[in-house]
């Protein structure tokens, strides 16, 4: 009788359980068709819209400055509703790899442009707004600088709202102590300045090799240094008219002088496990000399300085050029930020982002500090006089290179970093480190 | 007999009720375990069989995987010598676990697990690793191991003692030992708490019988406390060395596996094809590789470790 009792009641359960997860399954249908079909009949002033949007800019004053310019903008179209999700940089690439898997992309979200926006591109993820910017007589697009870093074959799929540029930071305090009159123009200079610094006791550079792409970016630099624009490009050219190769000399050369450094102990101890905010630290509290760090290394040294103040009198240069090199002390190698559009948004989406990258927004980003603007213009609102100078360096530039791991598929960033990392390590020689690059690409 | 007729006491002829109730019990206990089943199949068997399948693609994640390269990326991996540099990582860490936190587990326990005075304290503070989460362990160990001797403590303490800091994190030849300490220090704390049931199995009468025939606590510790707590210590091994397998978390904060694959373990190598090289193919393969890493050894343990079951005979 008892089991009796207990197969009725689990009968019960089970049944009852089955039914509640239909049950929950109706009423969600049901609105849907609600609210089409006002919407058809009537041909209301505006649709409802909803526009999913994911940055990762995860601090302030950017985060507010973002939920302002979004809340701005649904105050004006009461039929938008923008929803942001805010998400950490790695947490950000994660789900965004994940989302994609199932074609349900947001329809704006972050972007370093290129190499793997071509990727998206080529999965069908993306949508081509190159109309809406030449719409107009091509208003949206003359109003903004670096589009190219945003565009596939021609064709944009985004916009950048930041462009900035990797430099040199020195304390101008310490480079006095070492003796030393002026900043480094040439490559040996810069070595025999390395040399003056660590006989007067102080650590030249700090890099944080434990998170790769510090370090990563000293080899670029000497790359597009040695060989010029021409030798990067023709070793990343994806098309079967490929001319160079990872393993071409200047790849090489740049490895045999980023060993000059590593030789010389001119980077501060554990540098192999220091991370990029350890780097910023010892910056930041006066223990080396230089960084070789983007746009935010004024903010993120000060940041993680133990007075949170950073270096008192902070100057920047331009990588040296090497002498018998192609590339020009002039040239930059760089990078930003941008939105990216998902193959799905609506016309209100792309009309957001034209917002979002409108002269006034784009001055709040200035006056922020959260990155160097694009829009023409904008530059005005750059108080701080280390983004002058870096906004300086991009507009003076001979040529821009965008960061390697960006122009590259997505793989080789990680290829790239982990291969420069064995010449700070010691491990391999840069013959070995660039068969290992070059390997990796012809893999791709 | 007896079975029979107590199962005879209604009336009913007894074989046809028997073989009934048979069926309505199995299907009152499927019915029970259906729930469950469709989420586990769904959300283990499932992945399981997806993973496979895509093992055998060069496929990065986006679109549909097309690319079918059959074997190509078990070859690959278990040619590759930073693979294998990640399994002898792994095998070393799992012989000093068990060669070290799990001995130093079971001290503990012992000694926290009798009367000790205040030991609830201490069972607590021992305890607390393990509840913190992953994430906070591996940020606060790598503060303590900076390398810079006044933003690190290790190094700050080596320095004021007139003694050469230690490159923990950046020393490739230091760094799995680094990454070991912290994973002691979260782990066993796990393994204490287990001892310690195991340790409240054992009769205090056999205990008390082996002290009134003159045995030293070391000699009642050898032969009576560990003999007792085998089936204790054969569960912790198998988790200590299946936790070994699959850290993660951990190690990738800490270090990402490097520097230069220094502290590479078998998970790390999968997160960075699957994750960070976008190679989620192969990232499927060393998945595969470290389930049938992870099957292996656990048939492989319950058959070496299988007791002599006297009663069946087997």
């Amino acid at each position: 009788m008892n089991r009796k009792l207990s197969f009725l009641i689990s009968i019960i359960f089970i049944a009852v359980f089955a039914l509640s997860a239909c049950s929950t399954a109706a009423p969600t249908e049901a609105p849907v068709v609600a609210t089409d079909a006002p919407a058809a009949a009537t041909e209301a002033p505006a649709e409802p819209v909803v526009i999913t949007w994911w940055h990762i800019s995860t601090k302030d004053p950017a985060l507010s400055s973002w939920q302002k310019m979004a809340d701005d903008y649904m105050a004006a179209h009461p039929n938008v509703k923008i929803e942001i999700t805010v998400l950490e940089n790695e947490a950000f690439k994660t789900k965004l790899t994940t989302v994609m898997q199932s074609g349900e992309v947001p329809d704006i979200f972050q972007s370093w442009g290129q190499g793997g926006m071509i990727e998206q591109v080529n999965a069908g993820l993306l949508q081509d707004i190159t109309d809406e910017l030449d719409a107009n007589n091509g208003e949206w697009r003359n109003s903004l600088g670096a589009l190219d870093a945003f565009a596939v074959n021609g064709r944009n799929y985004g916009v950048p709202w930041d462009m900035g540029a990797v430099t040199f930071w020195y304390n101008k305090d310490l480079f006095a102590q070492a003796g030393i009159e002026k900043t480094p123009e040439t490559w040996s200079e810069f070595l025999e300045d390395c040399e003056k610094l660590k006989a007067a006791g102080i650590t030249p550079i700090a890099v944080g090799e434990g998170d790769k792409w510090p370090g990563m970016h000293i080899w670029a630099y000497l790359v597009s240094r040695i060989g010029g624009a021409e030798a990067f490009a023709a070793a990343a050219d994806m098309s079967d008219a490929r001319t160079g190769s990872f393993e071409d000399p200047a790849f090489i050369q740049a490895g045999y002088e980023l060993k000059k450094l590593v030789d010389g102990g001119y980077f501060q101890e554990g540098f192999l496990g220091a991370t990029h905010d350890d780097m910023q630290a010892a910056f930041g509290n006066g223990k080396a000399a230089m960084i070789l760090g983007g746009q935010w290394s004024p903010s993120v040294q000060a940041a993680n300085s133990a007075d949170l103040q950073g270096v008192k009198n902070l100057g920047m240069f331009n990588f040296p050029a090497v002498e018998g090199g192609a590339g020009l002390v002039t040239d930059i190698v760089g990078g930003g930020n941008g939105f990216a559009i998902g193959k799905d948004a609506e016309p209100e989406a792309i009309d957001f982002v034209k917002y979002l990258t409108s002269l006034e927004n784009q001055i709040i980003i200035a006056q922020d500090n959260t990155g160097i603007p694009v829009a023409k213009g904008a530059e005005v609102g750059l108080t701080d006089p280390n983004m002058v100078m870096v906004s300086q360096a991009v507009a003076n530039s001979t040529y821009y290179q965008l960061y390697f791991d960006q122009v590259l598929p997505s793989a080789m960033g990680g290829i790239i970093n982990d291969a420069v990392q064995k010449i700070f390590a010691g491990t391999a020689t840069p013959e070995e480190v660039c068969a290992e690059i070059e390997a990796g690409f012809l893999a791709q | 007999m007896s079975l029979f007729s107590t199962a005879n006491h209604s009336g009913i002829p007894s074989g046809s009720k028997n073989s009934m109730r048979r069926i309505t019990n199995s299907l009152g206990i499927f019915l029970f375990l259906l729930p469950g089943l469709v989420i586990f199949l769904i959300f283990v068997i499932y992945p399981i069989f997806r993973s496979i399948y895509f093992s055998t693609f060069d496929w990065n994640g986006l679109g549909p995987a097309v690319d079918n390269v059959g074997i190509q990326n078990y070859k690959d991996i278990l040619t590759d010598k930073v693979f294998l540099k990640s399994i002898i990582n792994v095998l070393i860490i799992i012989v000093l676990s068990l060669g070290i936190q799990l001995p130093l587990a079971l001290l503990l326990a012992t000694l926290v697990g009798r009367d000790l005075p205040g030991r609830a304290v201490y069972r607590t503070i021992f305890f607390l690793p393990y509840v913190l989460s992953e994430v906070n362990a591996a940020i606060m160990w790598m503060l303590l191991f900076n390398a810079d001797p006044e933003r690190g403590l290790l190094n700050g303490i080596l320095v004021a003692l007139n003694l050469q800091p230690v490159g923990w994190l950046s020393d490739m030849k230091v760094v799995l030992f680094s990454v070991f300490i912290a994973l002691t220090w979260k782990y066993f704390g796990f393994h204490m708490l287990l001892y310690l049931t195991g340790l409240q199995n054992i009769p205090t009468e056999i205990e008390e019988a082996a002290c009134i025939d003159g045995a030293n606590s070391f000699q009642s510790f050898f032969h009576i406390t560990l003999p007792l707590l085998s089936s204790t210590i054969k569960t912790s091994v198998y988790m200590s060395v299946l936790g070994s397998i699959q850290q993660f978390i951990l190690v990738w904060i800490m270090t990402k596996g490097g520097p230069v694959n220094a502290s590479e373990t078998m998970a790390t190598y999968m997160y960075r094809f699957g994750f960070v090289r976008f190679d989620l193919g192969y990232g499927s393969a060393v998945a595969i590789i470290m389930f049938i890493f992870c099957v292996v050894f656990s048939l492989i343990y319950q058959q070496l470790t299988r007791e002599p079951d006297y009663l069946t005979g087997l």
